[in-house]
Formats: structure tokens, sequence, C-alpha cells
């Protein structure tokens, strides 16, 4: 199979929650992990006669991530019926946005890669819109907890501009970056609160024409995202290849086998019925509600790279690690104050700091030490006061103990030496027992040094300070 | 027994309650008395609540008993069965709610109980407020208490029937195209058909959304201001009710039209009405000229339109409205082999004939590929209407028409012409297409001693208009409706 001669076409459409206390169109609760049908009123169980009343932290932040996302916002919009029959949806329709979505256009920066230059992708729009409950089914019995039902999403449809399903991972993580950043978003996929429906096509590399398209539904992580569009890229190569035919069809992706597999036509042939919602007024966001949203934003994943490139003299790779996460580049500014090295703060936390979060399986937050600390730390190996191994070893006692940078520092007995007269007694004892290697030295074998280096250190407990060391025995040697 | 305090207005009630020279309770059993005698040939309930009735009656008095109680504390009424009642059962005149128990009270309910008004009972209604004659009741049709030969009007039928045979004092209705005006004038008392947006929707059934309105049926002009004056106004709940102030309304009934300018549209005097609902609305007319008005013709001409667009429109909300009757959270369920079925055997069982035809109507209005050259369309002629309406006000303060071609109808005349069913409205139809407001007034009787109903039509949030105008037509005496045969 030749699957170098062909280039995918993908186009992604996100369902997000939205990180509101209350659901899209009533007062309850949005909190994940209550008992079946706690979280429920006559609202968004669908009663008789129920109206929704529109949730104004939902719209602010559908205008944050649209903002961050160089969408144009729309001053009016209105919220449409999308009718179908399903028991978790509890009124026979979903309140959505059909043809006037919150936010149009724009677009999302995806980072230069060991593959490819920076890349920008697309957007269609961003709308809002609830969610539906959740059925849950036994041997005898189906059951639906509604917990979910109504709580707000927003769905985010890029255009057709990913060309692999790597490219469909990174714009994903660039994606909930952004959402975190504007606090839009938790990002939590494993609680439901992530969804993925992607387009994909393929084509001759060079055409223009679109191929036929199929759409992978329901995705609910960017591995599974990843790997179905990998197959299905696959999948329709080898058809084309074949001498067959792609045809347009709604799929699904089956984890277990790593393969996709047709929906049954009643799963998904519907005509919704789309019609504009009498229960709601026009969603109308005046330019001054604009502006304060946009007052508001925090500094965006692109600006901060910027920032830490140009302010700080990181590298773009050092700058990409660190923004991925809201909060590994907030962890990482808290730990700057007062040091000098911010290249080396940097490292710090891309290494260590980074490695202990990943290895807790805990939320970064939860698992790393307080960046305060982590800056005193730098800062003492800044000042001189402890070795880079010293810090090291502090370091993963301070994740252990809890304890702050002074303390374990102390009781570790990891302070560095610098007095002197202590490290220039060393040097003499040294000196004075390899008389031959310091006859060599001085007659040319510059190499050597390091080994007096090692053996004052050694001599010193591996506590002395080695810039002191290197100054002391070049004067003996050369004097 | 033969206080027959249930005949009082309730101006006149509330007065003698908060002058304690009646009981709440007394008022209260006379109710339940004449609706215990009237009902086996009325059938204006589905369901009377007289512990409940008595239960609010005893609260009542306590509170009259301590002094300052609102107006309609203490005042027995009827209660469509479409207004969400908590812990009294709902049906909406459907087999689909036929148990169904809200857990909770529609945002009118809350302030009528707040209030301390008494609910007698839940008021028979066609299906879903579909239907134009209360025909389509999944319980029996409702009697017109002047012939029980014939229909009360619908869809709000149970609440005109029972305050016109004096089962309650007054009584909530709906109204979607005519359904609380037509019932007013065939059974001759008066029911208004406030601005929309004017009263919270909040836990009244939806059939259609932008159209549906609530509002009050009453023995006089002055009870139906008391009674809006506490279901207007401002809810958080409902998105679409207007933030506007509540004005006192009964203080616009002076009596004084002088000066009032009314509109008498061409295309409401049509070939085929019967002559006497014509003879006695522009005799109506008369009345108001000599109090001082003036009369003009005006014309509405894209009337004719006005009935074709609500049966797209109204269907259309309906199709989505209804279909959380899908038997799995509440109401009837009828179980089946998988979800697909359980929904067809649910909604087959629980649907009348006239439910299930708007529904489909609805949702071919709606269907791909339609949706333009219906539902869009519709939307379209609406603004025609409403357009109409805007233009005539700069000629007059008020618009006088008839409510209905006729006077009551037979039971069963019309229930297989639908379309000719569908024309009983073809005159309120218009104003809630446009949202205006309406109040169907007593003003004959043809030979049969029907009543006929004279509609009174004014700019948006001009209900004092129409009280007004309606109060100083009451006050000459000109016309002075029969008590009922029942």
């Amino acid at each position: 199979m030749n699957r170098e001669a062909y280039e995918a076409v993908i186009g992604l459409e996100v369902h997000t929650h939205l990180l509101t206390r209350s659901k899209l169109f009533c007062g309850c609760s949005t909190t994940f992990g209550a008992g079946p049908n706690e979280n429920v009123c006559p609202v968004c169980m669908g009663m008789p006669g129920v109206l929704p009343v529109l949730n104004r932290r939902a719209v602010e932040l559908a205008i944050r991530t649209g903002l961050a996302a160089h969408c144009a916002i729309a001053p009016y919009s209105i919220f449409d019926r999308k009718s179908y029959f399903y028991p978790d949806l509890p009124k026979g329709y979903q309140i959505s946005q059909y043809e006037t979505p919150i936010c149009k256009g724009g677009y999302i920066d995806l980072p230069a890669t060991e593959n490819g230059e920076p890349r920008r992708i697309r957007l269609t729009r961003i709308h809002i819109e609830e969610d539906a409950g959740k059925n849950i089914h036994g041997e005898n019995a189906s059951l639906v907890d509604f917990n979910r039902s109504g709580v707000p999403l927003i769905e985010i449809v890029s255009e057709p501009d990913l060309r692999s399903a790597e490219d469909a991972g990174a714009y994903l993580r660039q994606l909930r970056a952004i959402l975190r950043y504007v606090d839009a978003s938790d990002g939590k996929m494993e609680e439901g609160s992530f969804r993925c429906d992607c387009n994909v096509s393929i084509r001759k590399r060079g055409a223009k024409e679109y191929g036929v398209r199929s759409e992978i539904k329901n995705l609910n992580s960017f591995r599974f995202v990843e790997d179905a569009i990998d197959y299905e890229v696959g999948r329709q190569i080898e058809i084309v290849e074949g001498g067959g035919k792609v045809a347009q069809e709604t799929l699904l992706w089956d984890p277990a086998r790593k393969e996709t597999r047709p929906m049954r036509s009643k799963e998904y042939a519907n005509d919704y019925r789309y019609f504009p919602e009498p229960d709601l007024p026009p969603l109308i966001v005046p330019a001054e509600m604009e502006e304060k949203v946009r007052a508001s934003m925090p500094e965006l994943p692109a600006d901060r790279k910027t920032r830490y490139v140009r302010e700080l003299g990181l590298t773009e790779y050092e700058a990409d690690v660190l923004i991925a996460d809201r909060d590994v580049a907030d962890y990482f500014e808290a730990t700057l104050p007062a040091l000098k090295n911010r290249k080396s703060a940097a490292n710090w936390v891309m290494t260590e700091v980074l490695r202990v979060a990943r290895d807790s399986g805990e939320s970064f937050v939860e698992a790393v030490p307080p960046a305060a600390e982590v800056g005193a730390l730098l800062r003492m190996v800044e000042g001189q006061k402890i070795s880079l191994n010293a810090a090291k070893t502090a370091f993963a006692a301070m994740v252990k103990s809890g304890k702050g940078a002074e303390a374990t520092i102390a009781a570790l007995g990891l302070a560095q030496v610098s007095d002197e007269s202590a490290i220039a007694a060393a040097c003499d004892k040294v000196l004075a027992a390899e008389p031959e290697k310091v006859a060599e030295y001085r007659a040319g074998r510059d190499k050597l040094f390091g080994f007096f280096v090692g053996a004052v250190m050694k001599a010193m407990g591996g506590k002395a300070n080695p810039k002191v060391i290197n100054d002391i025995l070049r004067a003996k040697l050369t004097g | 027994m033969a206080s027959e305090l249930n005949k009082l207005t309730i101006a006149d009630a509330s007065s003698k309650l908060r002058g304690r020279e009646i009981t709440a309770t007394q008022l209260t059993r006379d109710c339940l008395d004449r609706i215990a005698a009237a009902e086996p040939r009325l059938h204006a309930f589905i369901t009377v609540c007289e512990r409940e009735a008595l239960e609010q009656a005893r609260a009542a008095d306590a509170r009259l008993a301590a002094g300052n109680a609102p107006a309609l504390c203490g005042i027995p009424l009827g209660i469509k069965d479409i207004y969400a009642t908590r812990g009294i059962r709902t049906t909406c005149g459907s087999r689909i709610l036929e148990t169904f128990v809200p857990p909770f009270d529609a945002t009118v309910i809350e302030r009528l109980r707040a209030d301390g008004a008494i609910f007698v009972g839940k008021t028979n209604m066609d299906e879903f407020a579909m239907g134009s004659s209360t025909e389509n009741s999944a319980f029996g049709p409702t009697m017109n208490p002047h012939d029980i030969g014939r229909v009360a009007g619908g869809s709000s039928g149970g609440s005109a029937a029972a305050v016109a045979a004096y089962e309650c004092l007054g009584a909530l209705g709906t109204d979607t195209g005519g359904s609380i005006r037509e019932p007013a004038s065939f059974c001759g008392v008066v029911g208004i058909k406030p601005t929309y947006s004017r009263v919270s929707r909040y836990g009244v059934v939806a059939y259609a959304s932008s159209l549906d309105q609530v509002g009050p049926f009453a023995r006089s002009v002055r009870d139906a201001a008391i009674i809006i004056r506490t279901l207007a106004g401002k809810d958080a709940r409902d998105s679409t009710c207007s933030a506007r102030p509540v004005p006192d309304y009964e203080r616009a009934l002076t009596g004084d039209v002088k000066g009032l300018r009314i509109g008498v549209p061409r295309e409401f005097f049509v070939e085929g009405m019967q002559p006497e609902v014509e003879k006695s609305v522009r005799s109506a007319l008369k009345n108001y000229e000599s109090l001082g008005a003036s009369t003009v013709e005006i014309s509405l001409p894209h009337t004719g339109y006005a009935i074709a667009a609500y049966y797209l429109v109204a269907t259309a909300e309906a199709s989505a409205n209804l279909a959380r009757y899908d038997g799995i959270r509440f109401g009837l369920r009828v179980n089946a082999e998988d979800n697909i079925a359980l929904y067809e055997t649910t909604r087959a069982h629980g649907f009348g004939a006239e439910v299930k035809r708007r529904i489909m109507l609805g949702t071919f209005a709606l269907s791909a590929g339609y949706y333009d050259a219906y539902y869009l369309k519709a939307q379209k002629v609406r603004t025609l209407i409403r357009n109409d309406f805007e233009r005539a006000f700069e000629k007059c303060d008020l618009i006088v028409t008839p409510v209905a071609p006729t006077t009551a109808f037979k039971i069963g005349e019309k229930m297989n012409e639908p379309l000719t069913m569908y024309l009983s409205d073809i005159f309120t139809i218009s104003l809630n297409l446009a949202g205006l407001p309406g109040m169907s007034i007593p003003c004959g009787h043809d030979s049969n001693n029907l009543p006929i109903g004279m509609q009174l039509i004014a700019p948006p949030f001009a209900e004092e208009t129409i009280l007004r105008a309606g109060d100083a037509f009451e006050r000459t005496g000109a016309f002075k409706p029969r008590t009922p045969a029942v």
C-alpha cells in the first residue's frame, strides 16, 4: 500500500463541558460524581410546562473561548431546537445553535514539530448547546441518569485543515490548553467532559478536490482520536488502492478491536428538524459585553510563548513545553522571583518538576512542591550555597516530606562549603599526596586538572564549591 | 345551601370576605355544592379538589381574620388542567398524562396561592389545548351551560363553562389561537388573553410556545382585571416574560370612553357569518358612539392568511413541545421490545386523533426541504399580520370585532371536519400571531338564547384600554347576560 501517495483531510468537531457551577438552563449543580439523578429538577428533566433560562456564565465562557481562538463574536445569535428521540434526551429535542453560532471563524496555531512547520488550523464556528443524560444498560433494563442533562457544552468545529493523526493530536492539545487558559474547561476527559467527532477523507497528494468523507463519532480521548484517524486513513487508502470507493457513512471506533465500524442507520439517520427555540429570546452580545470579557482575558498561550522567548530568553521548544499546560506555566513563573537564571528554572520545571507530576498520577498542582520552595532551592544553587546535585537530592526529599527547601537542605546537610581556607587545606593535602601527577600536569598534561578537582571534592565529602576548588587549584598548580 | 354565594362576583365576594360578612369556607362550600349538582350535566372539571379547596379556604379564613388580605384571598377559582399544580394531577386533557402529578407549581399558580386564592378543581380542555370545542378532551366533552347539546367552546371550555354555571367565581384558561376568547363567547362570560409575554408561561404545559398565553375567565370585566393583576409580571423562570411594571388594572375602569377611537376591520365581517353575531356587535358599536367614542373603518389585509400561518407555526412548535411525552420519565408508558417501539406504542395509545394530526403536520412543516416553504413562510406572514395591526393602530386606539363567526355549535357537529372547526378561530387567531391582547365580552344572544361575544383588541400592553372599554360597555346595561339553563 502506497500510503505516501495520499494525504488525509481531517476536520474535528470537539464537544467540551463548560466550567459553570450550574447547568445551562436551570440552577442544578454540574458537579461530577453525584448519585444518579441527584442533580436534577423539573427543567432538566423536561417536565411539562418548564422553560429554559440561559446561564450567563456559560455565554461568557463561550465568548472567552472564541476570543482566545480569534473568532468573531456574534452580536446576535439565536438558539434552536434539534429534535430526535432518545431516552437520555428528556425534552425530545436538544437546545443548540444551528444557523447562528455565537462565535464564527477564528483559528488555532499549532507549534512547529520535528516533522513540520508551525501551522494555522482554521475554525468554522463555536456554538453553545446543552448535554443529554446518560443511559446505563443493565441485563434486563436500561436506566437513565439525568445529572448530565442540561450541562453546558460548546462545540468547536474546525475546517478540514488537519492532515494526519498527529496533526489532530497537536490540535486537540493546543485547543485543550486554550480552554484551560480561559477557564472554559478543565479538560478532564475521564469525566466525559470531552467528546470529538472526526470527519476523515483522503485524496491523492496534490489533489484539490476533497474525497468522500466518513464521520467517526463520539471519541472520548485524544488517544482514540489519533488511533481512529490512523486506522480510518489506512482503511480508506486500502479501499481506493483496491479500486473501490469510500462510502459516506457514520462510524464508531472500537478501541478494543482497534477498528472503525459503521453505525446502524437507526442510530444516526435523523432529520433534526431544527427551528428557532421559541422559549428563549435572541442572545444579544452588546459591544460593551464583548469588551468587558476581552478585558478580563488572561494572557493566552501564544502570547506567553512570545514573552518567554523574547523576554526570558527561552528557546521555542522550552516555551512550548512550559505553556502547553497553564498550571505548568503559572508554576514556572512562580519560581522566578529573585532568580537571575530563568533558563535553569525552565529546565528545572521541564525535567525535575514535570517528571514528579508525571510519575505521581495526581494532577500537576497536587503532585508538586510549592513553586516558591522550588524557587528558593534554585536561588541557593545560584548563590552557590548548594550544588546542582544537592538540589536534586533535596527536591526528591521535598516531594516525599512536603518540607520546605531550607529545612530540607539543613536536615540533609547538603549545604555547600565555600570556605577558602578549608578548601585550600584540602588542595594542599591532595597535591602533597600526588607529587608525580603534579609534575606530569606541570609538564603539560592538562587533563589531570579534573583528577585533582575530583580528589579535592572527594576529600571535602562532595560538598565543596567546585568553582572555589577550581580557582585555588589553578593558582596552586601554576604558582 | 340556599345562600348561593357562588353567584357573587369576585369584587363583591372579596369585599364581603374582607368585611367578615361571609367566610371563604362558606363560599367554597357553595361552589363545591354547585359543582356536585351541575357536573353530571356539564363536565366542566376533570378533577375536583374538594379536600384541598376546603383546606385552602380554612387558611384563607385565618388570613382574612388577620386583616389586610389580598383581593383574591378566599376566592374559589377553576384552573384549566394545563397548569402544573404541585401535588394535584395535571392531565392536559390527555391519556398520556392521566396520572401525572407535577412536583412543582406553575408561576401563576404560585402567585394565586400566595394571594390566598382557592382552587376548586382542574377544568376540562381539549387535549393539549388543541381544539375549539373541548370535544378533544380524552375525558369527554364539556357541555355548554346555556344548552347542554352544544359545545362550550375550546380549548378552555371547562373553565368558561364552570364560570358561566357558577361553579366558581373565576377561572384560568390559556389562549393559543382563541382558546380563552372563543369559549368565553360561547358561554357568555368575560375572557382575556393578555399581550404575549405579559404573564409567565412557566408551568403551563406548552402547546405552541410563541403563541400560548395565560388569561382569566370571569363574570365581569372588573373581576377579570383583579385576576390579571395577580397573574401578570416578570418571572425569572420565563425568559420570554416581560419586565414591564404591572399597572393597577382596576384603576383603568373609569367608565369613560370619550374620544376613544374604535377601529372596525372590514375583513372581520365576512360572508357566511351568523347575522345575529354581526348585528349584536354593530349594536354594541352604536353604544360606544353614544358614550362619546368614535368608530372608523380599518383594514387588516392579511387576515385571510392567519389560519394557514397559525397551523404551520403552532403545529411546528407543538411537534417539538410534545416530543417529551415518550413514556420514559413520567406519564403513560406502553412497554415494547425496544426504545423506538416503546415511543410508538406509548404515543399511539396516549395521544388522541387531533393531537396526532397536529404533531404530524408540524413534523412535516419542519422536515428537511420543507422548512422554507412552510415554517419560514408562515413566520413571514406573521410579520405581515403584525404590521397590519401596527398600521391600523395609527388610526385607532381599540379594535372591535366579533369573537367567532357563530354562536356555540352542536356537540359532534364539526368533529369530522377539522378544517371547519379551525375556522371557529378565524377572528381570534391573528391576535396570537401578532402577540396582541384581546378580550371577549358578552354583547348579545341569538334566537336560541345562545351568548354572542364581542372582541376588543388593543396594541401590545394596552390591556387597560380593553378593560376600560369593556367595563364601560357593561355599565351601560345595554346587554345583560342571561343566567344559563343549567
